[in-house]
């Protein structure tokens, strides 16, 4: 208890972040979404032509597909003006600390990331704009063979070993904005594990986008060989600027047998930007993908994390925690598709509504003909606080198995006058009981989280609803 | 010396419906008062206005805490200088430990922002001292406040909070009704020990059958939201005799 006090920021994210400082791009290229634009992107990062190529028949596939007709928001968007590169004031990924231009090492400091790494992480990768700018892997990853780099380093130190998963598990076809995010990727980290290796350390990366009119699109790979355990964490966030920005990130996984990866998100941006997340994994036989989302923070967020049950015995979770407080819009829901028999599937869902939020739930279960025994449960529950307030369900199941179970529950539920009154006669005021209930609403998910993580967790919602009723 | 809990000439609206017409109350620190009367007369009512539940409209009188209205007061504000309240019926919490909350309300006594870290780290074993008291183990701090609890079990939570919490003064709605024979004297042995630690009770209940357990110094008896009848311990065992109908109506006027 008493380390996680000296950890963590007792603050928003965005708060201690405050105002965007001004930080100078050593590279930008702003505008329309042409050939030349994405050569230019490939060339600077001396990519291996078959990247490029990839890259180029994404952009093809962009300009054909048509925009979604359910998404929200994107109208907002206008990616002719965005900057689509930004390369910071940093020749290559840090090794230290103090190497990182002053304005950029504040921003993580603010943020306690530096405590974290030293405290928790086997490995950190920090992207600041389009680019990794410190990368740290812990002596002991290497010495056991884990290979952990920025995505760009390991497109060019291991081609063979990417280029079988890249844009792969998740193909640029699937949709309009995952076409866009392959043509432009920029940073991520890639994360390989072999045979046998269990990582109970978790490793993180934490990506910052530090001014408006940016677009990030930064890809994450997580391949764990046979029988390996890691856990990913990812993080992020934003200072408050002007305007909006626009995030269009790819996390691709890839379990082989009996292999185990979990995937944690704190999704903490700024109320300007708009985000996107495409989220994709795929277990082979007897392996395990658990997803775990927070998605407290942005304007508007699109998160689908997916699980392509591939193997016999493969199962995989996905839970998301999503809070719309004040007038924006998280936009979710997970999906399994079971393609194999004994595999098993748990989607937990839990939405916050408050102050005029909306909380979308958008998922799928599809049990295909030959998955004998699948079994998928889906629990979604919606906490509605006010009559300003949303939240919508649109489970989705497909089943061709005659011997497969579904189940489905959903709850929707609202704060009761005498729980609010019974906690105030305890002497909470009525922003802290509320907060309270929110918390008792996510308990039974938060130890799904590190201790450190579910500790900023609740001391968000705390602050979050300590103000509930207040200005702005 | 100000009196510890003064209820004046109270009256209450409900969902616009009057349900006080007048109550005059007091409690003394170190001292029991029983409130009685049958079902519908207002004694929950009654509890909940002094804690200050919002809905319950005050349209005349003042209940003056240590010799200062708090008629005006939020509820917390009101459980920050003293007053607890038992509930009769508390609402399930799901999610929320007994162990969040207690953790919560003591900070909050001690002035500390955060909710969720304990500031005494002496809380938990003070918790696990009154779940003991009242007969139940300590696996009750981690569950989840009044989700699936007996009704005994609901009643013995209450009143754990109450020795916790350390208040002034301590309101017990129907303490008793639920628990079983052990549980009433359990009960009872601790509303002696609140009295004799210089707390003021005061005592909702219609049976006297905890008064056989726990001397009431003094006795209300409301019926259809009106004082009905007042006195002693003796009150109590006249109504367990006869039934509320003939005491009432011989409340003398003025004294309270
Ligand atoms: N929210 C409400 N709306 C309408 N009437 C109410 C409301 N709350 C209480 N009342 C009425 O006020 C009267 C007094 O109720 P109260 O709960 O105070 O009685 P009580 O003396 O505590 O009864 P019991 O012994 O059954 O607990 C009752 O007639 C009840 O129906
Ligand atoms: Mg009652």
């Amino acid at each position: 208890m008493e380390s996680a006090r000296s950890l963590l920021p007792e603050r928003l994210p965005e708060e201690i972040l405050g105002y965007a400082s001004p930080t100078r791009a050593k590279l930008e290229f702003r505008g329309r979404i042409s050939r030349s634009l994405i050569e230019e992107i490939s060339r600077v990062k001396k990519e291996p032509d078959w990247m490029r190529r990839l890259r180029l028949r994404a952009l093809e596939l962009f300009e054909k597909l048509p925009t979604p007709n359910w998404v929200i928001g994107v109208d907002e968007i206008d990616l002719d003006e965005l900057s689509h590169y930004v390369k910071p004031e940093v020749d290559a990924p840090a090794e230290s600390w103090d190497e990182l231009p002053r304005e950029i090492r504040e921003y993580y400091e603010k943020l306690g990331i530096p405590e974290l790494e030293a405290k928790l992480l086997a490995g950190l990768s920090v992207q600041f704009e389009s680019e990794t700018v410190y990368h740290k892997v812990k002596e002991f990853l290497e010495k056991r063979g884990v290979i952990m780099l920025p995505m760009e380093e390991a497109v060019r130190r291991y081609p063979d070993l990417v280029k079988q998963y890249f844009a792969r598990v998740f193909p640029p076809s699937d949709h309009k904005f995952a076409a866009l995010h392959v043509a432009l990727w920029s940073g991520g980290a890639f994360v390989y594990v072999p045979k046998g290796v269990r990582i109970y350390e978790p490793v993180e990366a934490f990506f910052l986008i530090g001014r408006s009119l940016e677009a990030q699109f930064e890809h994450t790979l997580v391949v764990a060989d046979e029988g390996s355990y890691i856990h990913f964490i990812e993080g992020c966030s934003a200072p408050m600027f002007k305007g909006y920005s626009f995030h269009d990130g790819m996390v691709e996984i890839y379990a082989h047998r009996n292999s185990v990866v979990k995937f944690t998100t704190i999704q903490n941006w700024s109320r300007n930007v708009i985000n996107f997340n495409n989220k994709r994994g795929i277990a082979e036989e007897g392996a395990r993908i658990d997803w775990i989302e927070g998605s407290i923070g942005s304007k508007i967020t699109y998160t689908y994390p997916s699980t392509v049950l591939r193997g016999r015995g493969s199962s995989s979770s996905s839970i998301v925690v999503q809070l719309a407080k004040g007038p924006y819009i998280k936009d979710s829901g997970s999906k399994m598709i079971h393609l194999a028999p004994d595999t098993r599937s748990r989607i937990v869902n839990k939405s916050i509504s408050v102050d005029g939020g909306v909380n979308i739930y958008r998922g799928l279960v599809r049990i295909a003909k030959g998955a004998r025994r699948a079994r998928a449960h889906v629990e979604c529950q919606s906490l509605i606080l006010d009559d300003r307030s949303v939240a919508y369900t649109y489970p989705h199941n497909q089943v061709d198995e005659p011997t497969a179970q579904v189940t489905h529950e959903a709850t929707t539920g609202r704060i009761g006058e005498d729980q609010l009154f019974y906690l105030q006669q305890r002497g909470l005021t009525e922003q802290e009981a509320t907060s309270l209930l929110v918390m008792g609403f996510l308990e039974d998910v938060m130890g799904d989280l590190p201790f450190e993580y579910a500790a900023v967790l609740r001391r968000v919602i705390e602050i979050e609803f300590a103000r509930l009723g207040g200005v702005g | 010396m100000p009196e510890l809990l003064e209820v004046r000439s109270l009256h209450v609206d409900v969902e616009g419906k009057r349900v006080l017409r007048g109550v005059d109350l007091t409690l003394r620190q170190g001292e029991i008062h029983a409130v009685m009367g049958p079902n519908g007369s207002g004694k929950s009512t009654l509890a909940y206005t002094i804690a200050g539940r919002p809905g319950y409209e005050v349209v005349e009188g003042d209940i003056l805490l240590e010799g200062e209205s708090i008629v005006d007061l939020e509820p917390e504000e009101r459980a920050l200088k003293g007053v607890f309240l038992g509930f009769q019926e508390p609402p399930p919490l799901p999610g929320v430990r007994l162990s969040s909350l207690v953790v919560a309300a003591v900070n909050k006594r001690m002035g500390v922002e955060s909710l969720s870290r304990a500031a005494d780290p002496k809380v938990f074993g003070r918790l696990v001292a009154a779940l003991q008291r009242v007969g139940l183990t300590a696996e009750y701090a981690q569950r989840e406040l009044h989700v699936g609890f007996s009704g005994g079990e609901k009643k013995r939570v209450e009143v754990a909070q109450a020795l916790v919490l350390d208040p002034k003064v301590v309101i017990l709605d129907e303490p008793d009704s639920g628990l079983d024979i052990d549980g009433v004297r359990v009960v009872a042995s601790i509303i002696r020990d609140l009295r004799e630690s210089g707390k003021g009770v005061l005592l909702i209940t219609h049976y006297a059958r905890l008064l056989q357990y726990v001397k009431p110094d003094r006795v209300t008896v409301l019926v259809d939201g009106r004082v009905a009848a007042r006195g002693g311990p003796e009150l109590a065992e006249e109504i367990e005799r006869k039934g509320y109908g003939a005491v009432a109506g011989q409340a003398p006027a003025g004294t309270a």
